[in-house]
């Protein structure tokens, strides 16, 4: 069988082209899941936000019973709630979300501290279960962002190594920011040396 | 004011930490210290090792100890299967001899099974007998023999195959709910303890895992264990003394070092290994049971063959390493199984860390464990025993944290403690 050169050629280049039609699909569907991996880890984060947002009010009723002068520090925890709930949740005001989420936090941790102070208080049942809720959901908001950093962190690899980056810049794969809190007494914390 | 999530940048040193939590827990006994040897084998670990060099080694070693283990099941089956050809056959011939000489009415599905078996074994003789394979030098010696016994022999790998699959499938539907039934765990919901819910909460989270069911079981012993086929049918039970005699911070990395063992997908390891392991021991008990009784080994049905031998010296040593092998698989597979459960526990000891990043948390609370007077969980068995988080079966607590043998289910604690100390440096 004698096939013309141009033939051949034309088969060879029409190969070619396939497989590499074949890597970009693969590189591109594995962006697009690492994508999909931020969204749904951002999403973790926002029901953590929320549900604080939720437990807050609640605990400033709690403690008002109590501690009805200490008006100051209450306001500081609605005022700064307020704000944080005015950031819009989505992942490109990550940063703007973060600073407002640490006001709340130290906020908080002010009404805490002070909690310490009204023994009556501190014995109430539902102020222990409400300390105990908002206490895991700091820490489900910590380790959330802990995995949306991780995710974040692998889908930019992605997006920036060679060669998936050609793919990622051609259909044009947004930066995605990490979660960080600007709040120094926050951030203290994952500084293990391994 | 809120604890914010304990994590200790500064190295303390374990026994400081635990004196200080037993300080605020005064009800609890005085707490352990951790041995200076432990912290001597602690300085042995090079610095750089970071939990995921952990991960990826224990995970290769992980997948060859498995492939081993499948290798042997079927190994075992070829054998068995090569050994016990020519008793079936002896019987085979016995039976038919009984037929023709009392013209016993055949009949039967079992009868047709075992007519067309001693036809195959017929065949096969008469093919290797025949020219083309002579030539080949097939009709001497042990090559006529294998050559006759092949059928059986690969017979005997099949069922092994279709037997460990079959078992598989059955663990991989049911054997997590049966592993919990068999433990007496019982399943809790958020209001029945809100603490322990939140700590699985927080530690699925982390993993970013949907989030598993909870147990609790009613045992005074500190113990916890995973399991489930895969993170969306997981679940976690943890033991009433563990749920009262850990802090905040050890319950949750105990809760991690379970949560990491669903991450890595080691609970349907486990299970499948499991299951395997008790598959091989039942194969090799039955073998040895029909050998011994049933007349292999006395040759009842050699002895009945009438004038054409079907096999010889071959399917002797055959027979005899089936035998052998058969009284060793049994010990082989345990102690596959526990090097592969020992690993999982470093693995998991690890990837309790990636999801806390605070090791002391799980040294301190392996610590409290070590210490339990009475470490045994009344509900556990051998068959269940690898999945805990410390071995629920030790009768002498002190000697088996020490001990690293090829027949312990988990690594000694203190090696686990100085693991978790090297990653804090």
């Amino acid at each position: 069988m004698n096939l013309a050169p141009s033939l051949i050629i034309a088969l060879v280049i029409a190969a070619f082209l396939a497989a590499v039609a074949l890597f970009v699909i693969v590189i591109y569907n594995g962006l697009v899941r690492k994508r999909i991996d931020c969204d749904n880890a951002w999403a973790q984060i926002d029901v953590q936000l929320k549900r604080r947002y939720d437990l807050i009010p609640n605990l400033v009723e709690t403690v008002k019973g109590y501690a009805a002068h200490e008006r100051e520090t209450l306001e500081a925890v609605i005022q700064a709630r307020t704000r944080a709930v005015a950031v819009a949740s989505d992942a490109q005001h990550a940063a703007q979300k973060a600073e407002a989420e640490g006001f709340l936090t130290q906020a908080l941790g002010r009404l805490f501290a002070l909690s310490e102070a009204y023994p009556q208080l501190k014995a109430d049942k539902n102020f222990g279960a409400l300390q105990e809720e908002l206490t895991s959901t700091e820490n489900k908001i910590g380790f959330a962002r802990q995995h949306y950093n991780d995710t974040v962190a692998r889908y930019e690899t992605s997006r920036q190594t060679f060669p998936s980056s050609v793919v990622a810049g051609a259909f044009n794969f947004q930066k995605r920011e990490y979660f960080e809190l600007k709040d120094a007494a926050v951030r203290e914390a994952p500084k293990v040396a391994f | 004011m809120i604890p914010p999530r304990k994590q200790t940048p500064r190295p303390l040193s374990a026994a400081e930490a635990i004196a200080r939590a037993a300080a605020s827990h005064p009800s609890r006994p005085a707490a352990p210290v951790i041995p200076e040897a432990a912290r001597l084998a602690a300085s042995a670990y090079p610095s750089s090792i970071t939990y995921l060099d952990l991960i990826r080694r224990n995970k290769r070693e992980s997948a060859l100890l498995v492939a081993a283990m499948i290798a042997l099941g079927v190994l075992l089956g070829a054998l068995i299967g090569g050994a016990l050809g020519p008793y079936v056959q002896g019987i085979n011939e016995t039976r038919r001899g009984f037929q023709a000489l009392y013209t016993v009415p055949a009949g039967g599905a079992a009868d047709e099974m075992l007519e067309h078996y001693a036809t195959t074994l017929d065949d096969n003789r008469e093919r290797v007998d025949s020219a083309p394979l002579r030539v080949l030098g097939a009709d001497t010696g042990v090559y006529r023999d294998l050559a006759v016994l092949l059928p059986s022999i690969l017979t005997g790998a099949g069922v092994a195959l279709v037997a460990s699959s079959l078992a598989a499938a059955w663990a991989w539907f049911s054997g997590s709910s049966a592993i919990l039934a068999m433990s007496g765990a019982i399943p809790i919901s958020h209001s029945d303890d809100p603490q322990l819910f939140n700590v699985v909460d927080e530690m699925r989270i982390a993993a970013g895992l949907p989030m598993p069911r909870v147990y609790i079981i009613n045992d005074s012993a500190l113990n916890a264990f995973a399991t489930g086929r895969d993170p969306e049918h997981a679940a976690i039970a943890v033991t009433r003394g563990l749920r009262e005699r850990l802090t905040r911070d050890q319950l949750q990395a105990v809760v991690a070092h379970e949560m990491a063992h669903i991450r890595h997908y080691d609970i349907r390891f486990a299970m499948l290994m499991a299951t395997m392991v008790g598959l091989i021991v039942f194969a090799c008990d039955a073998f040895l049971r029909i050998a011994f009784r049933g007349g292999a080994v006395h040759g009842h049905g050699r002895s009945r063959r009438r004038d054409r031998a079907p096999v010889g010296g071959f399917a002797i040593i055959l027979l005899v390493l089936a035998l052998v092998l058969s009284i060793i698989a049994p010990l082989l597979a345990r102690i596959i199984q526990f090097a592969y459960s020992r690993q999982r526990e470093y693995l998991a000891d690890a990837g309790a860390v990636e999801l806390t990043r605070n090791p002391q948390a799980l040294a301190d609370a392996l610590a409290v464990i070590a210490d339990d007077p009475d470490p045994m969980v009344d509900t556990a068995n051998r068959g269940t025993a690898h999945l805990f988080i410390v071995n629920p079966l030790r009768k002498m607590a002190r000697a088996h944290q020490s001990l690293d043998t090829i027949f312990s289910s988990h690594p000694p604690i203190q090696k686990r403690i100085a693991r978790l100390l090297a990653l804090m440096r």
